[in-house]
C-alpha cells in the first residue's frame, strides 16, 4: 500500500480541474521569485501598492473598531453606512448616482468584485473582450469562470489607450462584456473623453456589459474624465468596481466595491454570499473613516507620486528608455527595445547586474513584449538611486 | 508653484534645485528663481538642522515657560514680547489663547542655567506676573518629524 512520494504527486495532479492545471502561473510569480533570491541591496520597482502606510486616522478608526468589539459579521452587501458614504462620495466627485440599498455591494478588495461579476455574466463559451498589456489576473478570471478572454492590444502610440476600432474589431456574436482598466496597469495610460463616448456607443450597438475597474482613478494627473458609467445609456450597462487599495493606500485591508444595475449586485451578491460572505467589518469601518476623513491625506500622496512620475518620466527618457509620461496610477512603462534584450532579458540582467528590479513587459500580456514596468510607488530616493543604476547599466548592454 | 517648493524645502531643506526642478516639472533656473524670490520678500527666513541631541555629547537643557503678564495700555503684549525675544536662551516665543499669554522654549546647558533665567531675568522683567517652567524629558516628534525608533515594514519586493 505504499507509494513513493513522486507517484502520489502524480496522482493527485491528474486530480487537478483541467482548466486550472493548464492555467499558466502569473508572469510575476517567476520574477518574485528570481528577485527573492537575490541579496537586500536590490531597490524595487516593482511593487504595485503604494509604499505609504494607511494614513494614521484610517488605522486608528480600524483600532477603534477591535476596540468596541465590531468584530461581527455584516450584511453581505455590507456596512449600509458604508454603501451610503460610497455612494455620496461616488455622487459629489464621480458624478454618478447609485442607490446604497440595491445597487453596491462591498467586496474583498476589487479582486474579488471583478471574478464575482465575472461568473455571474459568463456562461460556457462566452467572450469577454479585454485590452493588454494588463492586470495580470484578468484572462485568468475569466478562463476560470468559463469564458473566454480575448486581448485586444493598447499601443504606445495611442499612449496605450484602447482604440476604440480596435474594440470593435474583437466583437463576435459570442462577446458578453468589455474590461475596462483606466488608469491602467501597467501602462498608466488614461480614455479620452471622445473614446469613452465611442466605447460607450459601440457596447450600446451591441448590447455589451462594461466592467470597469478605476481602482487608480483618484491618482489621475491631468483632469480626470467622467467615468464612462455616467455616459447615456451606459448606467444601465455598466458595472464600477472601485476600492480603497490605492488611493487610501490600504491594500492589506483588501476592500473593494462594485455599483451597478440592481439586477446584477443581486447576482453577484449571491457568490458573494456563499463563497466569501462579507468583507472584514473592521476594513469596512476604515473605509468609511477614510472616505469621510481621508481626502486630505489622499491628496498629499496624489502629489507626491506626481512628482515621483515627473522625475522617474524625465530620467527615462533622457537615458534613452523611450517613455510615455503616464497619465494616472503609478506606473511607467518605458520602451527597452534600443538596447536590443526581450523584456525579459533586459529585468533579469538590469536585476543581477544594476541591482533594480522591474517587472518585464511580458507578464501583463504577449504585447508588453519590449517593455518594462517601473512603479514609482517607491521613495524619491529609491526612485533616484535606481534611475542612476538603469542609467549605469545601459552603459555596459 | 511657491507653496509646492515651501514643501518640498520644509521636508528636506537640503534638497538640490535640480531635484526641485524635476519633481514639480519647471526648470532648474525657475526653481533657483522662486526661492531667490521667497527669501528676498522675507516668505524664506533661513534653514534649519533637526538634531538627534542625545546622540551629540554637550548637554542641552530645554524647557516650556508658560508667562502670564499683564499687558500695557497701548502696545498690549507686543512690547513685553519683544523684549522677551531678544534673549538669546529663548529659541522660540508665540503668544496664546487660554490659561496664559506667553509661551517661551528656553534652552540652556545645565538645569541651573535655565532656572537662573527664569529666576533673575525673566520672572523679574516689570508686567511678568507669574511664570511656569516644564523641563522636556524626552522628544518624540520635531517640526513633522517622528524621532522615536520604529521597525521598517519590509514589503513584498514584487507585486502585480
Amino acid at each position: 500500500m505504499r507509494m513513493n512520494m513522486k507517484d502520489s504527486k502524480s496522482r493527485l495532479e491528474g486530480k487537478i480541474a483541467k482548466h486550472i492545471a493548464t492555467l499558466p502561473r502569473s508572469g510575476i510569480r517567476d520574477f518574485f521569485e528570481l528577485v527573492n533570491a537575490m541579496d537586500d541591496d536590490v531597490i524595487s520597482l516593482g511593487i504595485g501598492e503604494p509604499d505609504f502606510a494607511t494614513p494614521w486616522h484610517i488605522r486608528e478608526s480600524a483600532i477603534y473598531s477591535i476596540e468596541r468589539g465590531h468584530t461581527s459579521y455584516t450584511s453581505n452587501l455590507g456596512l449600509l453606512s458604508l454603501r451610503k458614504e460610497i455612494a455620496r462620495y461616488l455622487a459629489q466627485d464621480y458624478g454618478i448616482e447609485y442607490n446604497p440599498v440595491n445597487e453596491c455591494i462591498i467586496t474583498v478588495g476589487v479582486s474579488e468584485a471583478l471574478d464575482i461579476l465575472i461568473r455571474a455574466i459568463t456562461e460556457p463559451g462566452d467572450e469577454i473582450i479585454y485590452h493588454e498589456p494588463c492586470y495580470v489576473s484578468y484572462a485568468a478570471e475569466i478562463v476560470m469562470a468559463g469564458g473566454v478572454p480575448v486581448a485586444v492590444n493598447t499601443r504606445e502610440e495611442n499612449n496605450f489607450a484602447l482604440d476604440p476600432e480596435d474594440f470593435r474589431k474583437a466583437i463576435t456574436s459570442k462577446t458578453k462584456a468589455i474590461l475596462l482598466n483606466f488608469p491602467c496597469n501597467p501602462t498608466g495610460a488614461s480614455l479620452s473623453m471622445e473614446q469613452k463616448k465611442q466605447i460607450a456607443d459601440i457596447a450600446i450597438e451591441h448590447d455589451l456589459i462594461v466592467i470597469s475597474d478605476e481602482i487608480y482613478s483618484e491618482l489621475t494627473y491631468n483632469e480626470r474624465t467622467p467615468t464612462i458609467a455616467s455616459l447615456p445609456g451606459m448606467k444601465e450597462r455598466t458595472v464600477f468596481l472601485h476600492g480603497f487599495s490605492k488611493a487610501f493606500a490600504m491594500t492589506g485591508f483588501r476592500l473593494g466595491y462594485a455599483c451597478g444595475p440592481a439586477e446584477l449586485i443581486e447576482a453577484m451578491m449571491k457568490i458573494h454570499q456563499y463563497s466569501m460572505l462579507c468583507a472584514s467589518i473592521i476594513a469596512q469601518e476604515a473605509g468609511e473613516e477614510a472616505l469621510k476623513n481621508g481626502m486630505r491625506e489622499m491628496l498629499k500622496m496624489k502629489a507626491e507620486y506626481q512628482e515621483r512620475r515627473n522625475v522617474i518620466t524625465k530620467r527615462l527618457n533622457e537615458m534613452g528608455l523611450k517613455c510615455v509620461t503616464p497619465s494616472g496610477a503609478f506606473y511607467a512603462f518605458p520602451n527597452i527595445t534600443s538596447t536590443g534584450l526581450s523584456s525579459k532579458d533586459f529585468a533579469t540582467r538590469l536585476l543581477c547586474e544594476g541591482k533594480v528590479a522591474v517587472v518585464p513587459g511580458t507578464a501583463f500580456g504577449k504585447c508588453g513584449e519590449g517593455y518594462v514596468r517601473c512603479a514609482y510607488a517607491a521613495s524619491m530616493s529609491d526612485i533616484y538611486t535606481a534611475m542612476d543604476r538603469i542609467e549605469k547599466f545601459l552603459l555596459t548592454i | 508653484m511657491r507653496k509646492n517648493i515651501l514643501r518640498l524645502l520644509g521636508e528636506n531643506a537640503r534638497i538640490s534645485f535640480r531635484e526641485i526642478a524635476e519633481r514639480l516639472n519647471i526648470s532648474e533656473n525657475e526653481a533657483m528663481e522662486i526661492v531667490g524670490e521667497m527669501e528676498g520678500e522675507g516668505i524664506i527666513k533661513g534653514y534649519k538642522v533637526i538634531i538627534d541631541e542625545k546622540a551629540v555629547a554637550d548637554n542641552v537643557v530645554r524647557a516650556i515657560i508658560q508667562v502670564k503678564v499683564r499687558p500695557e495700555r497701548e502696545g498690549g503684549f507686543n512690547n513685553i514680547a519683544k523684549r522677551l525675544s531678544r534673549f538669546p536662551e529663548v529659541s522660540s516665543l508665540y503668544l496664546v489663547s487660554g490659561g496664559y499669554d506667553l509661551q517661551l522654549e528656553v534652552q540652556g546647558e545645565t538645569l541651573h542655567e535655565v532656572a537662573t533665567f527664569v529666576s533673575s531675568k525673566l520672572a523679574t522683567i516689570d508686567g511678568v506676573i507669574s511664570t511656569a517652567t516644564h523641563f522636556l524629558l524626552k522628544k518624540y516628534k520635531e517640526s513633522g518629524r517622528i524621532l522615536h525608533d520604529e521597525d521598517e515594514y519590509e514589503r513584498l519586493k514584487i507585486t502585480p
